[in-house]
């Protein structure tokens, strides 16, 4: 029953990438011309929300549902990985119109020749682990 | 009613996806969709050989709900919350599609030219999901995140890590529409 809260998180998330068309192909295409303020304002709106509760929960200290403070792990420092690996990301992104988030939404709108390209982002993501090792970080 | 079943608009989205980044938190957990497909790998049994995939995949069962979840409310959304309506793209951005033969543009959520079964049975389309979904694996990984992880929960707690990979994104986007989908399409 613990499970219950994150399967109704998921499909909150599920429902508002498909109604606000962040799950679209179209949009992401749309985005990279900059040619509509659409999606920008989502993530930007997100940020900027996603800041101000932040702030507020070092500010008052909020606790998490475990009784500790509500914190988000801060990311290893770094530059190669984030900006090629961003960059490869970013072409992928671009050209499939999906991430990761919305190539499972895109499932339930009955898409299930998304089912390839998430079977390539599993492969992908294999091949990353078996050569973390050699690539510069 | 009328105003659930039309798109929604970015200002409401928006903040939506910060409040799930921030639920997630008081849960105790993270916002990062990626983190599920190194998951489903060591599901797969890639941690006999590879260390990156060795871990209690069972720690993740949480995300994987999310997944779930997420599926669901595709379905929800799509099925029972929508009324049929094309996108409204801007006009520039359907003339540019229609150049490059692109039909129906905006009357459902991924072009048929990607996405249809006609489409993906072709070299040339299968080729397109499998290379854009390679990269978007790759890529996440090597990064450490995606757009969920980066963009929405590194951006909020002001990591620049974050911002150097969400600028790596554009990067990419950029550099697959205005250089290489004229190669493709074109």
């Amino acid at each position: 029953m613990k499970f219950i809260k994150f399967l109704l998180v998921g499909v909150v998330f599920g429902i508002v990438l498909v109604k606000s068309e962040a799950v679209s192909w179209y949009r992401i295409y749309e985005m990279f011309r900059f040619e509509s303020f659409h999606m920008y304002g989502i993530i930007g709106s997100a940020v900027a929300t996603g800041v101000l509760l932040m702030l507020l929960t070092k500010k008052f200290k909020f606790k998490n549902i475990e009784g500790g403070f509500m914190r988000v792990p801060d990311k290893e420092k770094g530059l190669v990985r984030y900006i090629v690996g961003g960059t490869l990301f970013g072409l992928g992104w671009a050209l499939s119109g999906a991430c990761p988030g919305p190539m499972y939404v895109l499932v339930g709108t009955g898409v299930f020749s998304i089912l390839i390209l998430i079977f390539a982002a599993i492969l992908g993501t294999y091949v990353y682990g078996v050569l973390k090792d050699r690539l510069p970080h | 009613m009328d105003y659930i079943l039309q798109p929604w608009p970015w200002y409401v989205a928006g903040p939506m996806m910060a409040i799930i980044m921030f639920t997630l938190v008081y849960f105790g957990k993270t916002f990062g969709m990626s983190s599920n497909l190194r998951t489903l790998c060591t599901i797969a049994g890639a941690g006999k050989k590879t260390k990156f995939f060795d871990f209690d995949w069972k720690a993740q069962r949480w995300n994987l709900t999310v997944v779930l979840g997420a599926v669901i409310g595709g379905f929800i959304a799509h099925f029972l919350l929508s009324v049929p309506t094309d996108i409204d793209l801007n006009p520039v951005t359907v003339e540019s599609l229609s150049q490059y033969g692109f039909e129906n543009i905006g009357k459902s959520l991924l072009p048929a030219e990607l996405y249809s079964w006609d489409a993906v049975l072709s070299l040339k389309g299968l080729s397109i999901l499998i290379i854009g979904g390679f990269l978007v694996g790759f890529g996440t990984r090597y990064a450490g995140g995606c757009t969920s992880g980066h963009a929405i929960t590194g951006l909020s707690n002001l990591q620049l890590p974050s911002l150097i990979a969400v600028i790596g994104f554009f990067l990419g986007g950029l550099i697959m529409i205005h250089l290489v989908f004229p190669l493709i399409f074109g």
